[in-house]
């Protein structure tokens, strides 16, 4: 049982600025992520067994799994290209994720990642 | 990647990258050069003498939300010895603008600053909803925005103050900017890069955040933990400048001084004299009395368009046509009040929002 402890991480996510509107209009999530997902970001859960290309789950796997699960409407104000549209910013516990390596940070146990859109009117 | 120290104090842990400079700083420090640049600007542009009163255009959104809140800060700070006030329209949008007022309601609360709403209601006959229902949602913008903006006068007016400070930021005004580029607008863009403007007879007005970015005013908002709103409005946005903030937001993510390089740029273009001339002339709406480039105003012909069932005739020159050709404006015409703008009367009893 040593293993079940390191097959998965429970991250909390935040949405504001607008962007609680495509997910349910609910703020606050608490989701469970795969410790090792496919290095190609398919988001079917359980992982497969038969994938062997695997990495640890980092944010741009958290930005397909949440497009992928928990968005409900116009996915393109979401994502694009892979990552983040540009105009939402990212902080991973509260630091600017631009400090923390963008996408390719790996989620750990207890993470707190809040999406911020900035693209609403003043 | 391990925690890096903040560039200033070299204590903290770095949280926020800049946009403008790629500095990586601690909390504590963005709050002090954010509201020191803000300060900056202020004091180089000499926005405000002590004494003035000056009225805020608070939407309940993110950008007046933070400008309430620093100028209430620098004010205090720098003994400015200004006279701060809350002034909101409210359109008559259900569902969007009631909700966003409640926000300012609480800011009133939480700055202690006095608030004035003024409606369209009040000022036109006509809500949002109401224009809504009867032009469509096709040049529905158009009539906000040109209510808005004499709405914002005219309730400054009321409060007696001397200036108006809103909230553009830097992204919107470098989207302005290449607003006016791609329409060809090349005369607007000294104007729209101006951090002050002031025709003889209108209200100053300002933009103290004219170089702030977008993402330094939304992390500020974060880290303070103020209270703003952040809805769509429900009516068709404005589709020409989504496409230019789309472009621009792409542009930041390839090079983050795109921005400022924009905004600098739109001040660079220098106007040749004939261009200048094709611009009308300033006068005063004959009817409303209000600043105009017409013998009629564009809030006056669209309101007289809407009264008269003919919605299209402020918007376009045919519509204009078709509504002369209609006949002369009825006699009891529904009319704005007449606008007059005293820029040296003094202050007298003035209804404000109750706290």
């Amino acid at each position: 049982m040593a293993g079940a402890e390191t097959s998965s991480v429970t991250i909390k996510v935040e949405f504001s600025g607008g962007l609680e509107l495509l997910f349910s209009n609910q703020r606050s999530h608490t989701l469970t992520l795969p410790a090792a997902v496919p290095t190609d970001n398919a988001t079917t859960v359980p992982v497969p067994s038969t994938i062997e290309a695997t990495k640890p789950a980092d944010i741009t796997y958290l930005i397909h799994y949440l497009r992928d699960h928990l968005l409900q409407e116009r996915a393109e104000l979401f994502e694009e290209n892979g990552t983040v549209r540009p105009g939402i910013l990212v902080l991973i516990n509260d630091t600017d994720w631009e400090l923390e390596g963008e996408g390719d940070y790996v989620v750990k146990e207890g993470d707190e990642v809040v999406f911020i859109s900035t693209l609403h009117g003043g | 990647m391990p925690p890096r120290p903040c560039a200033l104090c070299e204590k903290a842990r770095a949280m926020i990258k800049r946009p403008k400079t790629g500095q990586q700083i601690c909390r504590d420090c963005f709050f002090y050069v954010f509201e020191t640049e803000v300060h900056n600007t202020i004091t180089e542009a000499q926005l405000f003498k002590s004494g003035d009163r000056v009225a805020i255009g608070a939407s309940g959104g993110k950008d007046s939300t933070v400008l309430a809140y620093v100028m209430k800060t620098l004010n205090e700070r720098y003994n400015y010895g200004l006279n701060l006030f809350l002034l909101s329209i409210d359109e008559g949008i259900t569902g969007y603008r009631d909700d966003s007022l409640e926000t300012v309601k609480r800011n009133q609360q939480q700055y202690s600053m006095p608030l004035k709403i003024l409606s369209y209601e009040e000022l036109y006959g006509w809500t949002m909803d109401s224009i809504v229902s009867q032009v469509g949602r096709k040049n529905n913008c158009t009539f906000c925005g040109v209510f808005r903006r004499q709405a914002l006068d005219r309730g400054a007016a009321m409060l007696n103050v001397d200036h108006i400070v809103t909230g553009h930021n830097a992204d919107d005004i470098a989207e302005t900017v290449l607003m006016n580029i791609m329409r060809g607008d090349i005369a607007r863009l000294g104007r729209c890069t101006a951090i002050c403007t002031q025709g003889d007879d209108t209200i100053r007005r300002s933009k103290p955040f004219k170089y702030a970015y977008e993402k330094e005013i939304v992390m500020y908002a974060y880290f303070k933990k103020l209270d703003y709103f952040s809805t769509e409005c429900i009516y068709s946005p404005d589709a020409y400048r989504g496409h230019a903030r789309a472009f621009l937001k792409d542009l930041e993510a390839a090079r983050p001084s795109a921005i400022i390089d924009i905004i600098h740029s739109g001040e660079a273009f220098e106007i040749k004299e004939e261009i200048k001339a094709t611009q009308k002339v300033q006068q005063t709406c004959q009817r409303c009395g209000y600043m105009s480039s017409n013998t009629l105003c564009k809030a006056c012909t669209l309101l007289e368009g809407l009264e008269r069932g003919m919605a299209n005739a402020g918007i376009t020159d045919r519509g204009t046509k078709q509504l002369q050709a209609e006949g002369p404006t009825p006699e009891n015409l529904r009319k704005i009040p007449f606008f007059e703008y005293k820029p040296t009367s003094t202050s007298t009893t003035i209804d404000i929002e109750a706290s």
